[in-house]
Formats: C-alpha cells, structure tokens, sequence
C-alpha cells in the first residue's frame, strides 16, 4: 500500500518534470537511429531485430538509465525530504520498491513506444515475434539491472551528479567487460578463469542468449537477484547513514 | 504521552545526546531550549524515529519508537528543522500524499487535508506549485503535513524559524492551541517564545538537561527575572566550548 503510494509519486514527479520526457525521446532516437544506420536494419534484410536493434540497447541504458535513476535518493538527501519520508509509518523497503518500479515504468514506456520497428519488421518480413519479446525482456532487464545499480550509487550521495558519474561508470565497465573485442584484449593479459569471472560479470553474458530467443531460467536469475541484491544494499546503506 | 527514558545518541566518539530523560503529558507544551548543537534536532530525530538511538528508549503514547517504529510513528506528526518538501508537487498534492501514506483514503483523506490546509491558512497557495513558495508558506506547509493525521503527539523542530513576527505570532498561537488536546514538544532560540506557548520548558546544553521548570520557576531560577541571563548562566557558548 505505502509502496504503491510512493510509487504513484515518484512516477508523478518524473511527467511532471521534462526528465522523462528527454529520456524517453532520447532513446528512441538513439535507438531507431542507430538500427537504421550502424545497425544496418534495412541493408542486412533479416527478418529480426537482434543486432539491427536490440544489440544496441545497452550501450544506450549504461548512459541514460542513471539519468532516469540519478534523483531517486541522492535528492531526497540532498532537500532533506528523507527525514518526512523516515518519519511516516512506511518501512525503508516499501519506499525503495517504489522508487525502483517507478524509475523502471518509465523505461517500460520508452520500450513500448519502440514499437514501430516491431511493426515494421513485421511488414517488411516474417520474423520470430516471440524472439522479439524475449529480447525486449531482455533489455529491460539489462535495464533495470542498471538503474538498481544507480539506485545503491545515489543512496551512497546527496549530489545528483556524482551519482551520474559513478553510476555511469560502473554501467560502462559492465557493458565493456563481457564484449567479445574486449574480452579478447583483456584474455591476452591474464589467465582464462579470471577472463570468464570478469565476463560472467557482464550483462552480455546474459543478454545475448535472450536476445537470440532463448530462455534461459539462469539469466533471469542472474538478473533478478542482481537487483535484488543492489536494492538490498541500498537499503542496508540508508539505515546505517542514519545510526 | 511522550516519555524520553535514558535517551542516548553518538556519532562515532562524539555524544550528541546524553542519557537525556523527561516526558510531556497531554495537554502539555514543552519547549525545548538549548545553543547551536546542544543535541535538540537529534533528540528530536531519535523520538520521531529517524535516527535509531545509540541506547535508551522513547515511548510515544506507549509504544516504544524502538521496539514497534511504524506503530509509535502514526502516533506522531512530525515538523523536521529545514521544512523539507517536495517541490515539484503542489500543496494540495503534496498534502494528498502524505495522507495516503499515513493510510487516509477517500472522503476521510480529502477532509483531513482540508482541514490542514485551513488550519494552517494555505487556501491561497492550495493549487500553487511548492518551488514557488515564499519560506513562510513552506515552513506552513510542511506544518499541515505534520496536522494531518490529527496526531495525538506533536513534534515541531523550530516551527517559527525564518518567519516574519506575524507568522511567529499565528504559529504561536496554533501551538498553544493545539496543546490544550495533544502533547507537544517543540525546539526553539527565541526566548519569548517559552513564556508566550510554552506550560514548561527544559534547556540542554551539549546533551544534557541543565534546567527544567514551568516558565516562572525558570524565571525565578535565573534570579534576575530574565530568561536570557539562565539561558546564558546555565549554557556554554561557541567560544568557551573551544576554548
């Protein structure tokens, strides 16, 4: 109930101020951009979107979802409404699976507003619509993996920007660290294990089987109790601030 | 009403607050005196819930705000030092979501923040967005929010701070208005206003109770007549404590 409630604001707060709105237009230019020219979706003609548009996808989320996740706490502690929000009857809990579902609404409308290229995929040929779904599901997990990484950042600060920073980074390393060309530099260096320990760190590890349409029930473990865990510290790192 | 039992509060080798003990029964307004950094705003945080104490307890109607926090904080409204709100919401709406999240619905939500709303004068800045508040307004609404709920204990952490005289006169007045039915206490510099709102008043200084008395035995305390002579006779100022 207080979840919902807080989640009700925060989704409020996000339409009623441009931040959404950027976000949203952003990434679907980025996204439909970059299908269409680097991700030569009309050249290569195949009927799917897996490299033409979802391979894309991270390299968008590592930069903008911390845009979206920046605020959630770092300006609660920043204009000091987390003392209103520590002293009404909700659990600390309750108020971050608000902040959090509400920060990955907003990543849903923007996925669900990519909907033309589906639609076009669909005329232009016959393509696997249900790979295409797992795809989505799989950006969208990348995705909140990543604003639940930003989320533990800006419980960490009461400034926004250092949030922005730091979270962006850590997106980017997780980007970088699974990506073949990289991977293939870094194995050069050190021995196998530690490459395959670095790449399983990686979201592409995980992203790319749903990509190709497969459902593998350890990704979506890997991605759940990933969030899971970063929400988790970002609750234990609110309650020590305060003792 | 509100019992403060051994009360304790350190950051780190620092002790804000010392075994600080006292109550206010209902019907009661205490003010809270005490220089810059005597452990008022601490105390304060650590009755409503927000900082956990180091050790000690504080019982709000009966309930301990340690042992059961989500059923001792409905008990308490609360007005935090800075008057922190959400300033991308209107008054109305930021009133709205503070009642849904003391778990007001429907008839009794939009009646409770009517009421706040008048009790505090906010009808004209009702539909106003908060960013556009003078500090006057804000310090009020933040004020409602703490009214809402119709607590039967108050906390109001300098609730005339920053006001213009007339403003400091009407919360005054609203203060000992609302302590003929509720328990209250509240911190402030302003020495007038112990003898204008105040049944008994305890001063503390670096964590410790120094004075503690209705109004006229502190006046009769300080041997002078004059409030500022205890205040500065049982006080240590900047300066000595550095020195």
């Amino acid at each position: 109930m207080s979840s919902c409630t807080i989640y009700k604001r925060e989704l409020s707060s996000y339409f009623s101020q441009p931040t959404a709105y950027a976000i949203i237009v952003i990434f679907l230019l980025l996204s439909t951009g970059l299908s269409f020219s680097f991700g030569k979706f009309m050249t290569i003609g195949d009927a799917s979107l897996e490299w033409s548009f979802f391979f894309w996808h991270p390299w968008i989320y590592m930069l903008l979802a911390p845009a979206v996740g920046m605020r959630l706490w770092a300006d609660e502690q920043r204009t000091g409404t987390i003392e209103l929000l520590g002293t009404f009857p909700v659990s600390t809990w309750s108020a971050i699976v608000g902040k959090f579902f509400a920060a990955a609404s907003v990543w849903l409308l923007a996925l669900v507003l990519t909907f033309p290229i589906m639609l076009t995929v669909n005329y232009l040929g016959m393509p696997d619509n249900g790979a295409i779904l797992a795809g989505y599901l799989g950006s969208f997990l990348v995705c909140c993996t990543f604003l639940a990484i930003t989320m533990l950042v800006s419980a960490c600060t009461r400034d926004q920007v250092v949030c922005l920073i730091v979270s962006v980074a850590i997106c980017v390393a997780m980007v970088l660290c699974g990506y073949d060309d990289f991977t293939r530099e870094f194995g050069k260096a050190v021995s196998p294990a530690i490459v395959e320990a670095v790449v399983s760190m990686g979201v592409w590890n995980h992203f790319s089987s749903l990509n190709r349409g497969l459902f593998r029930l350890q990704d979506l473990v890997w991605f759940v109790s990933f969030i899971f865990a970063c929400l988790l510290g970002t609750s234990a790192i609110l309650s020590a601030k305060r003792s | 009403m509100i019992e403060v039992e051994n009360l304790t509060k350190q950051f780190g080798s620092k002790i804000a607050v010392s075994n600080l003990s006292f109550t206010v029964k209902k019907g009661e307004v205490l003010g809270f005196l005490g220089p810059n950094g005597a452990g008022k705003s601490t105390t304060m945080r650590m009755i409503t819930g927000f900082f956990p104490p180091t050790s000690g307890d504080a019982k709000v109607c009966g309930i301990s705000i340690v042992d059961n926090p989500a059923a001792a904080k409905t008990k308490i409204g609360y007005l935090p030092e800075s008057a922190p709100l959400y300033n991308d919401m209107t008054v109305t709406g930021f009133l709205k979501f503070c009642a849904s999240i003391r778990g007001l619905s429907g008839t009794a939500k939009n009646d409770a923040v009517e009421r706040a709303i008048e009790t505090c004068f906010l009808n004209s800045v009702a539909l106003q967005s908060i960013d556009t508040l003078s500090k006057g307004y804000r310090h009020r609404t933040c004020l409602a929010q703490a009214l809402l709920h119709d607590p039967e204990v108050l906390i109001l952490d300098e609730p005339t701070d920053g006001l213009d005289p007339n403003q400091k006169y009407e919360v005054r007045q609203l203060i000992k208005r609302l302590g003929k039915t509720k328990a209250i206490l509240f911190s402030t510099h302003i020495l007038e206003e112990v003898e204008a709102s105040c049944t008994r008043a305890v001063i503390v200084d670096r964590g410790i109770i120094v004075a503690d008395g209705t109004p006229a035995e502190l006046l009769a305390q300080s041997g002078t007549g004059s409030l500022t002579d205890l205040f500065r006779a049982v006080t240590s100022s900047d300066t000595e404590a550095a020195a």
